[in-house]
């Protein structure tokens, strides 16, 4: 067994390291749409943390944490819509999704 | 620690590595969507029934369908010559390095101090729906008009434009 004596922590510790996953893929990888699943792992992380700390809360029965995970998954989803929609219309102009080709707008 | 959580986690990590370090953009896909089954289990194992069926429709439903569909339409399978990963990327994995040792040893120098519930919490769908429309109507209409314009943004955004080259 590991030393971490709550279950939350060790709740919170796979969040953090989910949220390292999401924030490596989102700052090492060319393609956009890798850099979106990146931030969609990042997200999910904060959710798992989000769940994670309602669940072991001394008041579950206020749903505080429960309703901000639910309406950070809604949010998240039309962020995802945007996003992809903005990567499709990228690749329309440019013909790639090649982070480091996108380089018009560099000073 | 139930070794429940062991396996879960160790499933979920391997997801979403796979997800961020495949060469494949569809293989990318895919490990993500694993990813998500994960995080959907580990909240049922939060006792969140509720959460993990949502994140199941959701992310696994309708968000991966959404970046498979991205990655086809914008022929990601290709993979390119110069390598899938930019030129900075060391930066951004010492950055994300960082980052997780800042956030774990935040944890454990916390972990003693941590709320440590063991009673399972009783949390109906019935309880959560009252919430919805009591409480929380407020949001719960903000996240509709969002919801409403972010839909209507994509769809926009990603239209073919008069007189556009094609």
């Amino acid at each position: 067994m590991t030393p971490v004596a709550s279950p939350l922590a060790g709740y919170l510790l796979l969040a953090a390291l989910l949220f390292a996953i999401g924030l490596a893929g989102a700052l090492t990888r060319r393609n956009a749409i890798l850099v979106l699943i990146g931030i969609e792992l990042m997200l999910n992380a904060a959710n798992l943390n989000l769940v994670a700390f309602w669940r072991f809360s001394p008041h579950p029965e206020a749903l505080t944490g429960m309703m901000f995970a639910i309406f950070s998954i809604a949010v998240a989803a039309a962020e995802a819509a945007v996003g992809l929609g903005l990567v499709i219309s990228i690749y329309r102009h440019a013909q790639t999704t090649d982070l480091d080709q996108m380089n018009r707008m560099k000073g | 620690m139930s070794p429940v959580f062991y396996i879960l986690a160790a499933f979920t990590v391997a997801g979403g590595l796979a997800a961020v370090l495949l060469k494949n953009t569809v293989h990318c896909a895919l490990a993500l969507t694993v990813a998500f089954a994960g995080l959907a289990l580990l909240f049922l194992n939060l006792d969140a029934q509720f959460v993990g069926f949502a994140q199941i429709l959701i992310y696994i439903g309708a968000v991966a369908i959404l970046v498979v569909f991205a990655i086809l339409l914008t022929r990601g399978t290709e993979t390119p010559r110069e390598g899938v990963f930019s030129r900075s990327w060391l930066a951004g994995l010492v950055i994300a390095a960082c980052v997780f040792s800042a956030l774990g040893w935040a944890v454990l120098e916390s972990a003693r101090a941590l709320p440590h519930e063991t009673a399972v919490p009783s949390v109906t769908v019935h309880d959560i729906g009252a919430a919805l429309l009591g409480r929380y109507v407020l949001p719960l209409e903000i996240v509709a008009l969002l919801l409403t314009s972010a839909t209507i943004g994509a769809v926009i955004v990603a239209m073919h434009e008069k007189g556009s080259a094609h």
